[in-house]
């Protein structure tokens, strides 16, 4: 009897307990952030949670990692289309254009600031970052978060070996074609590679070298944009490459990161890939290195230019509950604020989306304790955006990535000629394009 | 005169049987009857516009000649690695059979790679081979081959052969030990007495009396190459060089989960479908006339 009356007396303390809890649950509101940062980006944006969700109380802010970018995309959709969307999602940059049509999923990121009376200035945002995300009337779209670029990266070591002054990289691409050939000489396997060789070799190139990548900017301007990298200037410099290649001077190493790993075992004395893989080069070489400037062609009028931005922002979903966007808004603008950013920018590699943090982060001494590190937001900053250097909005962007990678291949591997391989990449990536309006337009 | 048991309700048959075919609803027919039903629509990610465009998916797949040279690239890498997975599974099943001495500990070992994940076993074998920075490599570099599977079609379909087989001869292995302890020792001795060696044993007495497992596992062995390998290509070699790698089932997966073309990729999905019931279809028909039971 006094058993069972305590275990009563034990649930009924429980149940109470869970109401209190229960309740308490419901006075926060939850934002779930689902996004694709890994390792140590995964801890720092776990962090950057923390602390919002410590500097108020009526929000909590819940950092998923939902997989790989393209995996978090797929999931977030698949939760839209179920009826039960994320509050915020991050998306890769070739996932703007489906982001962008996708009519009422979407809640854009101006209007959520201007509605939710949150201080909100696209000026205030790199233009080259800005420009990326923004709508045909210039308004951000979604919130930009981690934004690299491309720059290059050699190593002191082979250079000095091969009677190389590091201190003075190769600025132009036949300088770079000339200290290969030296480290070539002096018995390095490998002069130069590349990462993401879409990406730099050819959208960002265009954009460095102001020709353009596709029609209506580069897709800015709307739906019906078509490809047209197989211009001269593109022409040459993948035939250049390809003649490099054949002398050993390039050494293609993979479609994405892997080439990374190509230069810091040493392999390769000179690599172009993202600003953001500074972090990994510094824990992994055991050489001196630097970052240097992303190579030119002198003799291209309007060279360099500006490059274009890679990585992700953050998109809002539409909510049922309208109470949700207030925090979010309230989220963002602690996102973007200088300090959080800059502390981001110095933690990741990634550049800093705002022109008050790149400005803290020089007060703070940050490129003088490390050279080189600004040379990204140096390149974006260098001009300001045209047409052909804003960024690229296509869509079905990740399946003509695709091509041009395969087409690259049969460049590299020899089976196709420069002109050959760019005029089928352009003719394929158009069918990709026309598909995507089918599937887009009323 | 036959003996039948028969029920006597009318209604406990169905029920006994319901659970079964609940099952094979929901999990087969639905899925399939669904992919069927996206094959015939464009539709945009957010499922915001959906279009009814009948046989047009299939239409621009079929004017694609990289698809095309898909299903070439599909036949070949599922032969090898059905053949490759089942030959070496029975040869070390065959060894293992008469191993005595620790026999459990080879035999865990030989069963421990299917607990492994395709994408991981995809990536250890890249770990081994890579261009860069692969053990395998390296050894191959000292012997004056070039081993390059970035730019090397060959090679490339090579390393998932590997990765694929490597992962599958644990289940091949498992079926064929059962088979092999389940052959009467009596048959085998009595051919022994009137003189057949080994070889001669094994052919005409064991390989026979497998051939219903063989038959089971070549089933098996095909539908796992057509539909389980994605994650294979997708960790090492995303589908190049080119597209010397890009199986049917890889580019399902590309077109659908990473690039969001639903329609397109449903239309995938039935052509896959369509093929391995057609090759199942065919080997009950041909080839399990062969197989002794």
């Amino acid at each position: 009897m006094m058993k069972s009356g305590n275990s009563t007396l034990a649930r009924a303390a429980l149940a109470v307990a869970l109401f209190a809890l229960a309740t308490q649950a419901q006075a926060v509101t939850e934002i779930q952030w689902w996004h694709s940062m890994t390792g140590k980006l995964n801890d720092i944006v776990a962090d950057i949670a923390t602390k919002f969700n410590a500097s108020q109380t009526e929000y909590k802010v819940t950092a998923i990692y939902k997989g790989q970018y393209d995996e978090s995309m797929t999931a977030a959709i698949a939760a839209y289309r179920a009826g039960n969307p994320p509050q915020i999602v991050q998306v890769f940059e070739v996932g703007t254009a489906t982001m962008m049509a996708a009519k009422g999923a979407v809640k854009p990121v101006y209007q959520l600031m201007a509605e939710e009376h949150e201080p909100f200035d696209s000026k205030g945002f790199l233009g080259a970052v800005a420009s990326y995300y923004s709508d045909t009337s210039g308004h951000l779209i979604s919130m930009p978060f981690n934004s690299s670029t491309q720059v290059l990266y050699i190593n002191d070591d082979a250079f000095k070996k091969a009677g190389l002054d590091p201190a003075n990289p190769p600025k132009t691409w036949p300088e770079v074609e000339q200290a290969a050939a030296k480290l070539k000489a002096s018995g390095a396997a490998c002069g130069f590679t590349t990462g993401w060789q879409s990406w730099v070799q050819l959208e960002s190139f265009s954009a460095w070298h102001n020709v353009p990548f596709a029609t209506l900017q580069n897709g800015l301007g709307g739906m019906g944009t078509r490809l047209e990298f197989n211009g001269p200037v593109q022409v040459k410099h993948i035939q250049n490459l390809a003649d490099w290649a054949k002398k050993g001077e390039f050494t293609y190493k993979g479609r994405k990161d892997e080439p990374l790993a190509a230069f810091t075992s040493g392999e390769c004395g000179m690599i172009t890939t993202s600003s953001g893989s500074y972090a990994n080069i510094k824990a992994n070489a055991k050489f001196a290195w630097r970052t240097a400037t992303l190579p030119y062609y002198a003799d291209v009028k309007g060279a360099p230019q500006n490059t274009v931005i890679g990585g992700a922002t953050l998109w809002v979903l539409n909510q049922k509950d309208k109470n949700m966007y207030k925090g979010i808004a309230k989220f963002f603008t602690y996102l973007s604020s200088a300090e959080v950013q800059e502390k981001w920018h110095a933690d990741t590699g990634y550049v800093p989306i705002t022109l008050t943090a790149y400005d803290l982060a020089k007060q703070k001494g940050l490129y003088t304790e490390r050279p080189g590190f600004d040379i990204a937001i140096k390149e974006l900053t260098n001009k300001p955006p045209t047409a052909n250097s804003k960024g690229l909005r296509l869509g079905n962007f990740v399946q003509i990535r695709n091509i041009i990678d395969e087409e690259l291949e049969n460049v590299w591997s020899g089976q196709k000629n420069a002109k050959q391989a760019l005029d089928e990449a352009v003719k394929r990536g158009n069918e990709q394009l026309e598909r995507f309006e089918r599937a887009n337009s009323n | 005169m036959e003996k039948r048991v028969v029920f006597k309700s009318p209604w406990l048959p169905y029920a006994l049987v319901a659970p079964q075919l609940a099952i094979t609803l929901v999990f087969f027919f639905w899925p399939a009857s669904q992919a069927l039903y996206w094959s015939l629509l464009i539709q945009d990610a957010f499922a915001a516009r959906t279009q009814f465009v009948w046989f047009d998916n299939f239409r621009d797949l079929f004017n694609d000649p990289h698809y095309l040279a898909s299903f070439q690239i599909t036949a070949v890498f599922s032969i090898l690695v059905t053949v490759i997975g089942l030959a070496v599974a029975l040869l070390l099943a065959v060894f293992a059979d008469r191993v005595v001495r620790g026999a459990k500990v080879y035999k865990t070992l030989l069963i421990w790679p299917y607990a492994v994940a395709a994408a991981v076993a995809a990536v250890l074998w890249v770990f081994l081979l890579n261009p860069t920075l692969g053990v395998v490599t390296h050894l191959l570099r000292a012997l004056g081959y070039d081993w390059n599977y970035l730019l090397n079609a060959r090679q490339a379909l090579i390393l998932i052969v590997i990765a694929a087989v490597w992962k599958q001869i644990s289940y091949n292995f498992l079926f064929f030990l059962a088979g092999l302890q389940s052959v009467p020792k009596s048959l085998i001795e009595a051919a022994a007495i009137d003189g057949a060696g080994p070889a001669r044993r094994f052919w005409t007495i064991v390989f026979p009396m497998l051939s219903p497992t063989t038959f089971f596992l070549l089933v098996v062995n095909i539908v796992y190459a057509f539909f389980d390998t994605f994650a294979i290509v997708d960790a090492a070699t995303g589908g190049g060089p080119v597209q010397a790698t890009a199986i049917l089932v890889f580019k399902v997966y590309q077109d659908g989960v990473q690039a969001l073309d639903l329609g397109g990729s449903a239309a995938q999905s039935v052509i896959l479908m369509a093929i391995v019931i057609a090759l199942t279809v065919a080997q009950f028909r041909f080839v399990e006339r062969k197989v002794q039971y």
